[in-house]
């Protein structure tokens, strides 16, 4: 090894100059602010992200604005076209059909949204055991989430809704029990892929347990695909409590999903078409905004998309 | 853009597989004048042909065309000879002798004998009978010794039922009690005769090829879970009074599906009974369609049931208010929109009474009428007697249904304007809310009766204490009394007043229900049929219909 | 390859064993019976009802009585429709759900991959945008709606179609583009990205490279890569198809398995839940086997010795 000589010239100060170079200019960039100045570039997904801000927006404040209670019945005027009294007509109850709207839209999000938070959290820590243990404890759980998938879901859910009584709650937890799993291979997935990486041996080493690892370490790394699989999940669900609605099975009026409102006026679509359209039009484009958001996410989250 | 052309060519061939896949079914085209068919929508499968099994309007929609009984209704609703050419009643009103027309023939050709309606009555009776006991059975217990029978009780068998083929052509019925309207009950499914060779095949209606029937129709083709072909019947004695060649059922269990299937000329009749049109349409069509739709009274009741074993339900008054606190014909005009009657009473029009409808000999409106401020007042009273402040936020619950969620809403909200009483509405499946109103778990529950026979009594039993469809607590001897007494006699007038006191006692007093409306039944024709009707109590008899083009 | 398809079928076999056992009891859980109206039938028959259907025994019994049955494939007869067989009510609907089915995924495979193909060749011009908004929209609409819709439109407007049954082959049309609307617009949009994924990889500038015409590389490497998410695609679209035809039978009056997920339930005819529930669990398995397999196929890193992947 070749000697080390110092001189005093190597203690001088540095120049002005010389100081700037060292200094980075250009802010440090998280992997997260990262993501949302690509997402910033994706202008459909931007768009869509302002037009679901305003869906949800409306539909906090939308009872607010309406000339009328969702509930209040008019046996006189019903199956009215849209008016400057009642914006969205009424419905067959002579009810307002702006406040029944959005109160449907509140539900419908709800439903999504609450079912998407079930998925995260026991698909999360499902995938996340799944992943992290792997062996036995992978093989048994991973078997138990092939025997709940294989089940044909539909049947399960009608079957539990049924011995439930209809209601928002019911709708969820029937969504539930199969709707985590596809989280859980995600997780799971990631998790095999990250537990084996530097930091988590480093981690592991200066004597973190299991827990700690998973929940500070692994997930928050896995954040990407989860966040995704969420903003997949909502529309799917939404989707999944309209279909239920069909059936007879959505949630007890005089409350109403967009999903339940769609059903009462298919009835009538060639007779009142306004009341299929507003109902309709929203859940569509909720749908077709959560669909172009998530698109533009898995893009700007997904490292392999980078230009 | 070479890519396209192979996408258009396969699914181009993709549909000519279809083609090969489906095989062509020649479509029913809509009848001609000289081989008229009539195409109308059972919108379910119907459980079973068997006579002796069938309980439900979809399975008597199909028997009604393949069966015929001793005797027929016209379209006025008259008795005609059917397979019985004549009878006889004995002067106590409690022997019937019938005589089967010497022409009568089953679709084999065989000759219908008064033995085989031995055979079918005892068949139905029997309570063994396999796959399983006839669950309308209770309606031959008019006969002696039927019901011991049925019920398996001691030393009873077959050969005590009192219904004998004394030869060939010749019946013999003896009845517990006089029962007037016994000639009409011929017409009734579980009357209708069976083929003999049913002894040596148990699952006989299932199959096309094995069912041997006596109606104006015999059955042509079944696609299970699709579609019923019935033919005309050769064999049968009125053959040139059968002008229809053909009736096709479908099985679409969609409103709007088949009303559009009305509309492009797929259906020659929609609506019920076994089918349905949407009630948004009706106030369009009937502008639109004046001529083909049509809406008819049909003896049943729409009724909420209190749970008279509950506080505050229990207390008459609160009953009371609660009833009259409502605008039935609001409803019917705004919320139903389909012709039904208000209704105050529990037997609806189109019930035969004493010598004209009993609902016009008894006319309802004198058991109560809406009045808010009374009903206001009634409340108040109800609810100081059970020692409450405010009435406890009422749950409603009804099946799973689009009309019945509509009228439990708007009852719901005429009770809050008019009483200010909180109501939740509470729908619940099919089988759950059956289940939990048999056990008096509700506080008010939706009910709805059709009548099985034409006579006040098949609903004045209803609230007998033995009813197994009281469902709501109600018990009380004079009301059992009323309906002995009207069992006991054949003088009608007699009869009709007990049961008019019952019904009044029901209603009227002890309030135990709160009718809303009489049923209508609303269905579309399309210009040309005669002959096809809808009867009292609202089943359809295609039976003599007829097509002419315009 | 025959170790991993016995130790399949063999899952296959446990699973529906735990499927039919969480069933059985899930369904008794529910209140009422097969022999329910609403003109209750009397006291004593409806005990020897009971009795013929075995209905009195202990749910133990009942159970252990099924599962002998099941064991020797024998799903019993309809408590609803007398002297049919579950299996004949399988028989005869199952063929026209598996007509308008196999159809459906046919058309949305053919579709979705080609309109995934023409907006990854033209990407970021006219033809990607507007591909991918119907496809987008494809997804975001519900299906009850669109097949409401085609059927006004076609049916009833235009009378160009029959509203409803399936007597002709034009009658496949509305149900099988109505079922097909929404996997097709999802396939669209896997095959899109992965293509762009694909295309934009080193071994196909190597395969420009070497000189192989457009449409060699086009076949041969690019969509025979990209269409492997397609393959994973396969299982729940399998599923999606399934429930969606619930709804498409209705509207479309085609008498197929679907109305009975929910009639038999309504209807409480035990064995029909019964035998439907393990039905579609047999197929939802098969189709993810299948996948499985396939996927050894097009891909050929995946050896399924290996069993399942991460």
């Amino acid at each position: 090894m070749k000697e080390q000589t110092l001189t005093p010239s190597d203690f001088e100060k540095l120049s002005q100059d010389e100081k700037q170079g060292e200094i980075v200019v250009r802010e440090s960039i998280s992997a997260w602010k990262d993501a949302w100045l690509r997402l910033k570039t994706n202008r459909m997904a931007m768009i869509s992200l302002w037009i679901l801000a305003f869906i949800i927006l409306v539909t906090i404040f939308g009872q607010l604005i309406a000339t009328h209670d969702y509930r209040t019945q008019d046996l006189q005027s019903t199956n009215m076209a849209p008016s400057s009294d009642h914006w969205f007509g009424t419905d067959s109850l002579g009810r307002d059909m702006f406040s029944r709207t959005w109160m449907g839209s509140g539900i419908s999000l709800q439903v999504g949204i609450y079912a998407a938070l079930v998925d995260l959290v026991v698909g999360v820590i499902m995938g996340g055991i799944m992943g992290y243990f792997g062996g036995k404890v992978d093989e048994v759980l991973n078997r138990f989430c092939e025997i709940l998938y294989s089940i044909p879901s539909l049947l399960v859910v009608i079957l539990l809704i049924v011995v439930m009584e209809p209601s928002m709650f019911t709708i969820i937890v029937a969504l539930s029990i199969t709707g985590w799993i596809n989280m859980a291979w995600i997780v799971r997935g990631q998790i095999m892929q990250l537990k084996n990486q530097e930091y988590v041996l480093a981690a592991r080493s200066l004597g973190a347990g299991p827990s700690r690892i998973l929940l500070k370490h692994l997930i928050p790394n896995a954040m990407g695909p989860i966040i995704v699989t969420i903003t997949m999940t909502v529309p799917n669900a939404i989707f999944a409590e309209a279909f239920l609605s069909f059936l007879g099975l959505g949630v007890q009026s005089p409350a109403a999903s967009l999903g339940t409102l769609i059903n009462d006026a298919i009835k009538a679509m060639t007779v009142y078409p306004w009341r299929m359209l507003f109902p309709a039009t929203l859940i569509s484009l909720t749908m077709l905004c959560f669909n172009i958001f998530g698109d533009g996410l898995r893009d700007a989250l997904d490292p392999k998309m980078k230009k | 853009m070479l890519k396209k052309k192979h996408g258009f060519t396969l699914i181009s061939v993709l549909l000519a597989l279809a083609l090969v896949a489906v095989g062509c079914t020649p479509k029913e085209e809509s009848g001609s004048s000289e081989a008229p068919v009539f195409r109308m929508n059972l919108a379910t499968e119907p459980p079973s042909l068997d006579p002796a099994q069938v309980q439900d309007q979809v399975s008597a929609t199909v028997v009604n065309g393949l069966y015929e009984g001793l005797t027929r209704k016209d379209d006025k609703g008259d008795v005609v000879p059917g397979m019985a050419k004549e009878w006889k009643i004995s002067d106590d009103g409690k022997t019937y002798t019938f005589t089967i027309r010497d022409d009568a023939k089953w679709s084999n050709g065989d000759a219908v004998t008064a033995g085989d309606f031995e055979y079918a009555w005892k068949r139905a009776l029997d309570p063994n009978l396999k796959p399983a006991a006839s669950a309308y059975a209770y309606q031959l217990y008019y006969i002696k010794n039927a019901e011991a029978y049925n019920t398996g009780a001691d030393g009873v068998t077959a050969d005590d039922v009192a219904v004998k083929a004394i030869d060939e052509q010749t019946l013999q019925v003896e009845l517990n009690s006089p029962t007037p309207y016994f000639l009409g009950l011929m017409s009734f499914t579980v009357f209708f005769p069976v083929h003999q060779s049913a002894k040596d095949n148990e699952a006989w209606a299932t199959d096309v090829s094995t069912m041997i029937t006596n109606g104006s129709f015999k059955m042509s083709e079944w696609k299970k879970n699709n579609s019923i072909t019935l033919v005309k019947d050769d064999n049968y004695y009125a053959k040139d009074d059968v002008k229809l060649t053909k009736v096709v059922f479908s099985e679409v269990n969609d409103s709007n599906t088949e009303l559009s299937m009305y509309q492009t000329g797929e259906l020659d009749f929609a609506g019920m009974p076994t089918g349905l049109i949407p009630n948004e349409q009706f106030p369009t069509l009937k502008k639109n369609n004046a001529d083909e739709f049509k809406v008819q009274g049909s003896a049943s009741i729409y009724y909420y049931l209190f749970n008279t074993t509950l506080k505050p339900y229990s207390n008459v008054k609160v009953r009371e208010a609660l009833s009259m606190a409502i605008n039935r014909q609001d409803i019917v005009d705004n919320v139903t929109k389909g012709g039904q009657t208000p209704a105050y009473g529990i037997v609806p029009p189109g019930i035969k009474g004493e010598k004209d409808d009993f609902r016009s000999e008894h006319p309802d409106s004198a058991y109560f009428k809406e009045d808010l401020a009374e009903a206001k007042k009634l409340l108040a009273e109800g609810l100081a007697e059970e020692g409450l402040t405010a009435m406890p936020t009422v749950k409603l619950t009804y099946n799973t249904n689009e009309l019945h969620q509509a009228v439990a809403e708007a009852i719901a909200e005429m009770w809050s304007k008019n009483l200010g009483i909180k109501t939740e509405v509470s729908k619940q499946e099919w089988g759950v809310f059956l289940d939990n109103r048999n056990h008096l778990n509700y506080d008010v529950a939706r009910g709805g009766w059709g009548a099985d026979y034409n006579d006040p009594m098949t609903f004045i039993d209803l609230f007998s204490s033995k009813s197994g469809n009281n469902n709501t607590g109600f018990a009380k001897p004079e009301y059992d009394a009323l309906i002995k007494e009207a069992y006991s006699t054949d003088d009608q007038a007699k009869r009709m007043a007990a049961m008019s006191k019952a019904e009044e006692m029901v209603v009227g007093k002890d309030r135990a229900i709160m009718p809303i409306y009489y049923y209508s039944t609303v269905y579309m024709i399309k210009p040309g049929f005669k002959g096809i009707f809808i009867d009292y109590k609202g089943d359809i008899d295609y039976n003599r219909g007829d097509y002419e083009a315009k | 390859m025959v170790r991993y398809v016995l130790q399949k079928l063999l899952f296959m076999l446990v699973s529906i064993f735990v499927l039919a056992s969480a069933t059985f009891f899930l369904m008794k859980a529910i209140p009422g019976n097969p022999f329910q109206s609403e003109k209750n039938i009397p006291a004593a028959i409806q005990e020897r009802l009971n009795e013929e259907y075995g209905l009195n025994d202990p749910l133990g019994v009942q159970y252990l009585h099924y599962m002998n049955n099941l064991i020797h494939f024998d799903l019993g007869t309809s408590m609803k429709q007398q002297y049919v067989t579950v299996i004949d009510i399988i028989k005869t609907g199952f063929i026209y759900s598996l007509q308008i089915g196999i159809f459906a995924i046919i058309v949305a495979v053919a579709a979705g991959v080609l309109f995934g193909l023409i907006a990854a060749l033209n990407h970021r011009k006219f033809l990607d945008g507007f591909t991918i908004l119907i496809a987008v929209i494809g997804v975001s609409i519900p299906n009850f709606v669109v097949a409401t819709g085609l059927q006004w439109i076609f049916g009833v407007k235009l009378r160009v179609l029959d509203v409803a049954g399936l007597n002709d082959p034009t009658d496949f049309i509305m149900p099988v583009l109505a079922l097909s609307f929404l996997p097709a617009a999802f396939i669209a949009r896997l095959v899109r990205s992965s293509m762009l994924e694909v295309l934009s990889a080193d071994y196909m500038k190597t395969a420009r490279a070497k000189g192989l015409s457009g449409r060699v590389i086009l076949v041969r490497h690019a969509l025979r890569n990209a269409i492997l998410p397609v393959v994973t695609y396969i299982g729940p679209m399998t599923a999606n198809i399934i429930t969606g035809s619930v709804v498409i039978e209705q509207i479309f009056g085609i008498g197929g398995l679907g109305k009975f997920f929910v009639n038999s339930i309504t209807n409480r005819d035990y064995t029909l839940i019964m035998g439907l529930t393990l039905f579609y669990a047999v197929i939802l398995m098969l189709a993810r086997f299948l996948t499985d397999i396939a996927y050894g196929f097009v891909d050929p890193r995946i050896k399924l010795s290996r069993g399942k992947g991460g």
